[in-house]
């Protein structure tokens, strides 16, 4: 069974001097939501850019939908890309926006277009602010233009460029449950960038976490969360708990090290700070080897064990949530 | 093969032959015309090659290299001057409350709109031996050198600096002077610290500006430099006084020393110019201050006042019989010497400016795309942009006689358009390329860098792109290039006088000729139609811009 | 990989179509104004007197329009089309042109500068209908002259008389050159610039040859001139205008322009110095091209002849002819005015006297 839809096989990109992308493979399936998670500057941008054939690797291939697509240029590709800034035409009305790359289509009549438009409008649901500007829409009505836009080509995939990080809170979530619902309808293979992991832990079907031009990690939100590759997964994505023991780095999330007491105890730590999170409380101590550590407690818990600053408590670090990584050479 | 192969893929050819185009067709007006001028320094009057001779020659002699001095001297005086009376004057019109600012806005252009020759003339009858003000005892002062020079630079690059800093101020970050306030800062603090850090590019780009400018003019030194020095009137003397064309081939190359310092000192700063105005920018309130309006209201009231004096004695002048003599209201003036062209004159330089306009405003958008727009081939636009600068630095004279040479040497392929509009257009379009390709590329600079991707993956053709998208958005700043193409094609002698032919004789030059031969009436009468032009054409751009504008505010107010 | 052939094809395609745009513009520019090298003439009509020349003048524009009327009367059937320009500019406009001349002839322009021309190569001799009336000293010195003069400018003291008065002077007191070295005329003398005009230079020259050519007598006079000089200017006639608006007291200059200002009703004296004047000679020549126009040497012939000759004079009272007018005010023979001017001497010397002069004077307000 092979569902392979875009192969990323072994590509290299260098800036003068600066490698952005090292060796970087990677398989996206047909239909998958696939996230490229990392910090800015990590190679996320060049890798969506070369997909798209708006950059050339150094060496490497691309290939899409079986066929090597290395040296295609863009418009060969066949794909829909939102940009950060959503890129939107100012001088055209929403379905202005759209039409325009509708109109390169050959062989599509006028009314096919505008019926083509009026789909994507609907999908985004801005049908009834097809008329107006860009400057007249919200940020996120803007976004889903953009969106809409990449749609209305019925490319073969899509690719998302940060496609929230310009927009606030609410609007953000809001959208990702929009764009998630409309790649699902679709079923069209989308690959987003984006620096924000609750972004990719809420939304992608697998993620790629890249960091200083390399993979670290390929793997679906829960692998990467649960069972973090490498001490960089581990930190970047949630909250981790590392720390020194016996030459390796071990790694716990707050919310797995349980309380135990004081005869049956991995370790113990010296309670620094509470924080009242709501339904969690967040104890930060202090390990014996002067490490910090923290524990996400449900609120009632901390109450009924009386919880104070200041005061010790006994640690168990269950071994089916611990990963121990080797020091890095 | 791999790598060819890669290199190729990325190379989008239809780009790379466009801006080679572009890059080859402003070669071939700027660079060999140039070199065919230039090679002449190395050479002696017989034509062999005798290396530096020619400039051990210059420097060895006093009172020529006595000029370099000069001419930095005098740039120096009048930029300073230029640069804070347009600072004061835009910081008037964007950073206060005084009334009558649109009607400011348009004074301040006057002196691009008539020919420098008449600015001369002007300050002849206000500050001369005889003048107004020298009169009536208030200008204790020789005119004549250095500092009528210096007077008549700052005059000629004033609207220049003022334009720059208008722009530069006329946007501002509301936030940072709020924030400024609430930390109790001092108006001089928030000048230093906040105003100034702001426009600092725009400091650096209208100081080389105003510099070159007033480094390469000759206009305002023949007419009122007296013996005062300078390398333009260097120029002038070798070539059209002793017609030694090597020397002064060598005095022309030390005048582009400017141009090719401010392209350095650009790469610098531009390198770590990454402050644009964010979106989340606030409008800047005014705040109400007596003092500060009352101060800034007489500043531009001075400049204006000093303008429209000038605009009045060529109203005199071209309206009365025989000025001071005969006051009697006439229009005989305007009935126009047929030796200098006579009405056609005028009717040649609109076509002759309305051609520039057109074919320039043309040129130099696709050329500013071509550079700023396309991705790759950084060597190729790194060179495109060096061209750009070097017209600012040639004197008109010597763009003049490099265009004999090279356009009417039998060999050229180009011979054909010697003695015709066409190469009357060309040298106005590559006199004045400079700042309209700053405009440009300042208004691409600000196009989201993304639309040619989106285009790219929408398979829509760059072409398309750029006519649908790039041009419609940059309308105001391609209106401002045409009308900067036009209303200095309408005023320039130095290059075009030189090439113009006999059956295609323009107003400007005849202005010139008035003058020559003491016909102060038809001179003045000709500069006020030229005037009257060209304040026309800033009308209609002015009314085009503010209909762009409200039809966006009109979409922003129906949101 | 036939894809990509096919795309790389078309993106080379519309790119030509792009290239080729733009230089079309710019012939279409070209194209929409008419040629100079058109020329209109057919066969059955006789070329002498017919077709269109081009006619490249240092002459003022008011006289170019004044004397045009005349040979327009005469040959209705040819265009004539006038490029002036001062005499620095045109001559320069002419020796950048000369590997593809486009005057056919020149007219009223300095001799000094057809010299020049003639150095190069650039003139055709040609003898025109009635040159045997032209004074040996006032045409090219050749079998076939390749050049001929019409009429002679000199050096003339133009002064303000109103403001010569406010220094307790009046006009009787300026006869000779020595009398600008009055020091009530510190900084009341303007005089123009020899590296620049022409007028400059001839006054210069002429002082040379009056003091004594090859000794030091001119250089001596001229650093005491020096010291009352306001200012050199770089044209001829500016020193005139500037006596006529009062911008200076004295100006040295030539003899029409100042005449052209007492004749606009400005309050100016034209003063000839009684030693003598400099002089040049506006002079005509045909240009070396590869086709020489018929109508050109129609034009040249028409220029000294008797009609052209005594519209001349009613402006440069000394024509080449010898049978000029007076001078307004000038008892003698204008002609006796004019020294004896060894125009080769100029010609060898001319660089050195400049290099000098420049040296010792150019500098003077640099030093304020």
């Amino acid at each position: 069974m092979n569902n392979s839809f875009l192969e990323i096989e072994t590509i290299t990109k260098t800036f003068g001097k600066q490698t952005a992308l090292d060796n970087v493979s990677a398989s996206i399936n047909k239909g998958e939501l696939v996230c490229v998670l990392g910090p800015s500057g990590c190679g996320k941008t060049t890798l969506l850019r070369i997909i798209a054939g708006l950059e050339t690797a150094d060496s490497g291939s691309i290939v899409i939908d079986g066929r090597d697509a290395t040296f295609l240029p863009p418009s060969k590709r066949n794909f829909g890309i939102v940009f950060q800034s959503y890129a939107l035409f100012p001088n055209m009305t929403v379905q202005g926006n759209i039409l325009f790359g509708l109109r390169q289509k050959r062989g599509m009549t006028k009314a096919a277009m505008v019926e083509k438009a009026r789909e994507a409008l609907h999908l985004v649901d801005l049908f009834e602010h097809r008329n107006k500007y860009p400057r007249q829409l919200s940020g996120g009505m803007q976004q889903r233009t953009a969106l809409a836009r990449a749609i209305a080509l019925s490319p073969a995939f899509l690719l998302l460029d940060e496609p929230l990080s310009a927009l606030d809170a609410k609007v953000r979530a809001k959208l990702r449950r929009d764009i998630r619902s409309i790649q699902q309808d679709l079923g069209i293979t989308t690959i987003m960038v984006t620096h924000d992991q609750e972004e990719a832990l809420t939304m992608a079907d697998r993620i790629i976490v890249m960091n200083n031009a390399v993979v670290e990690q390929i793997g679906t939100p829960c692998e990467v969360y649960d069972h973090p590759a490498t001490p960089f997964v581990a930190n970047f994505i949630g909250t981790m708990n590392t720390y020194t023991d016996a030459g390796n780095i071990c790694a716990i999330r707050p919310e797995n090290i349980e309380i135990a007491d004081s005869t049956d105890h991995d370790t113990w730590a010296e309670i620094r700070s509470i924080e009242f999170k709501g339904a969690l409380t967040r104890v930060h101590g202090v390990l014996p080897n002067s490490e910090d550590v923290c524990l996400d407690l449900p609120s009632d818990r901390v109450k009924d064990l009386n919880l104070m600053e200041g005061s010790t408590i006994h640690l168990s670090m269950p071994k089916d949530h611990l990963r121990k990584y080797a020091v890095a050479a | 093969m791999d790598k060819l192969r890669r290199y190729l893929t990325g190379l989008r050819v239809s780009q790379l032959l466009v801006l080679l185009l572009c890059l080859v067709m402003l070669t071939v007006v700027l660079i060999f015309p140039i070199f065919s001028l230039f090679s002449k320094a190395f050479l002696n009057k017989s034509g062999d090659f005798v290396g530096f001779a020619n400039y051990i020659k210059y420097f060895d002699t006093p009172a020529l290299s006595t000029s370099i001095i000069n001419t930095i001297d005098i740039s120096l005086w009048s930029t300073l001057f230029s640069m804070i009376l347009g600072f004061g004057y835009a910081f008037a019109l964007t950073r206060t409350r005084i009334k009558g600012k649109a009607f400011f806005k348009y004074t301040a252009l006057i002196p691009i709109f008539i020919p420098t020759l008449v600015h001369a003339l002007g300050l002849v009858y206000l500050f001369g031996k005889q003048g107004i003000l020298t009169r009536a005892g208030l200008f204790p002062f020789e005119l004549y050198g250095r500092l009528g020079i210096i007077i008549s630079e700052t005059i000629y690059t004033f609207p220049q600096a003022f334009l720059m800093f208008y722009v530069a101020l006329e946007f501002a970050d509301g936030r940072l002077y709020e924030a400024a306030e609430s930390m109790g800062a001092s108006h001089a603090r928030v000048l230093f610290r906040v105003t100034f850090p702001e426009i600092k590019y725009t400091i650096v780009s209208a100081f080389f500006v105003c510099f070159t400018l007033a480094f390469t003019d000759f206009g305002a030194p023949k007419v009122i430099g007296g013996s005062f020095n300078v390398l333009a009137t260097d120029v002038y003397k070798q070539v059209a006084g002793q017609f030694n064309f090597n020397m002064g081939a060598v005095v022309g190359t030390l005048l582009l020393i400017p141009a090719v310092a401010s392209f350095t000192v650009d790469r610098l700063v531009n390198s770590k110019n990454s402050g644009t105005i964010s979106a989340r920018a606030t409008q800047l309130t005014i705040k109400a201050s007596t003092g500060r309006d009352v101060f800034f209201f007489t500043l531009c009231s001075l400049v204006t006042g000093f303008f429209l004096v000038l605009i009045i004695a060529l109203a005199i002048g071209g309206l009365t019989e025989n000025y001071p003599y005969n006051l009697a209201f006439t229009l005989d003036n305007f009935s126009f010497n047929r030796s200098v062209g006579g009405m056609g004159a005028y009717t040649n330089s609109l076509k002759m400016a309305l051609a520039t306009a057109i074919f320039g405003t043309i040129f130099v958008f696709v050329y500013a795309y071509m550079i700023e727009k396309t991705a790759g081939f950084t060597l190729l636009r790194r060179f495109g942009k060096l061209l750009s600068v070097l017209p600012l630095a040639l004197p008109g004279m010597v763009i003049g006689i490099a265009f004999i040479f090279f356009f009417n040497s039998k060999t050229n392929p180009l011979n054909f358009v010697y003695g015709t509009m066409a190469i009357l257009v060309i040298a106005n379009i590559l006199h004045y390329f400079s700042v309209p390709f700053l405009t440009a590329s300042g208004c691409l600079k600000k196009l989201d860098r993304e639309y040619e991707s989106v285009s790219d993956s929408m398979n829509v053709p760059r072409w398309k792109m750029f006519i649908r998208v790039s041009v419609p958005l940059s309308l105001p700043a391609i209106l401002e290039i045409s009308m900067y193409f036009f209303v200095n094609a309408m005023v320039t002698v130095s290059a075009v006088v030189f090439l113009y032919s006999a059956n295609f004789k323009i107003a400007a030059i005849a202005i010139t000729h008035m003058e020559e031969a003491g016909d102060f009436g038809q001179a003045a009468a000709m500069s006020l139609l030229i005037l009257l032009m060209n304040v026309g054409v800033r009308i209609a751009y002015e009314a085009a811009v503010r209909l762009i504008k409200r039809r966006t505010n009109h979409q922003e107010v129906t949101v | 990989m036939p894809m990509n052939d096919t795309s790389l094809f078309r993106n080379i395609l519309r790119a030509s179509v792009l290239a080729l745009t733009l230089p079309l513009v710019f012939t279409m520019a070209a194209c929409s104004s008419p040629s100079v090298d058109d020329t209109t003439g057919t066969a059955d009509v006789d070329a002498s007197a017919s077709g269109e020349i081009v006619v490249y003048t240092a002459l003022e524009d008011e006289l170019v329009e004044e004397y045009l009327t005349d040979f327009s009367a005469q040959y209705p059937e040819i265009t004539v089309n006038i490029v002036r320009e001062s005499t620095g500019t045109i001559t320069a406009k002419l020796l950048a042109e000369k590997d593809n001349p486009v005057a056919d002839l020149v007219w009223g322009t300095a001799a000094s500068s057809l010299l020049v021309l003639d150095d190069e190569g650039m003139l055709e001799p040609y003898e025109p209908v009635g040159v045997e009336n032209i004074l040996d000293k006032f045409k090219s010195t050749k079998a076939v002259p390749s050049w001929v003069g019409i009429d002679v400018w000199e050096t003339a003291f133009v002064i303000n008389t109103v403001e010569l008065e406010k220094l307790g002077l009046t006009v009787d007191d300026i006869k000779t050159y020595d009398d600008l070295l009055k020091p009530e005329l510190k900084g009341h003398i303007v005089m123009s610039n020899p590296s620049s005009s022409g007028t400059g230079l001839l006054t210069v020259t002429g002082l040379m040859q009056l003091k004594g050519k090859g000794t030091d007598a001119g250089w001596n006079y001229l650093d005491q001139l020096h010291e009352n000089i306001d200012q050199y200017v770089h044209s001829g006639s500016k020193p005139a205008k500037m006596a006529g608006a009062g911008e200076t007291i004295v100006g040295v200059s030539f003899g029409y322009a100042g005449i052209k200002q007492k004749r606009d009703g400005l309050p100016v004296e034209v003063v000839f110095p009684t030693e003598g004047s400099g002089w040049d000679l506006e002079a005509n020549a045909l240009m070396k091209k590869d086709a020489i126009n018929p109508a050109a040497q129609t034009f040249l012939d028409w220029a000294i002849s008797d009609s052209a000759m005594n519209m001349y004079k009613g402006n440069y009272p000394i024509i080449t002819n010898g049978q000029g007018a007076k001078y307004d005010g000038f008892e003698s023979d204008p002609v006796d005015q004019l020294i004896d001017n060894d125009l080769s001497w100029i010609a060898q010397n001319r660089e050195s006297i400049l290099e000098n002069w420049n040296e010792k004077y150019d500098g003077k307000s640099a030093a304020r």
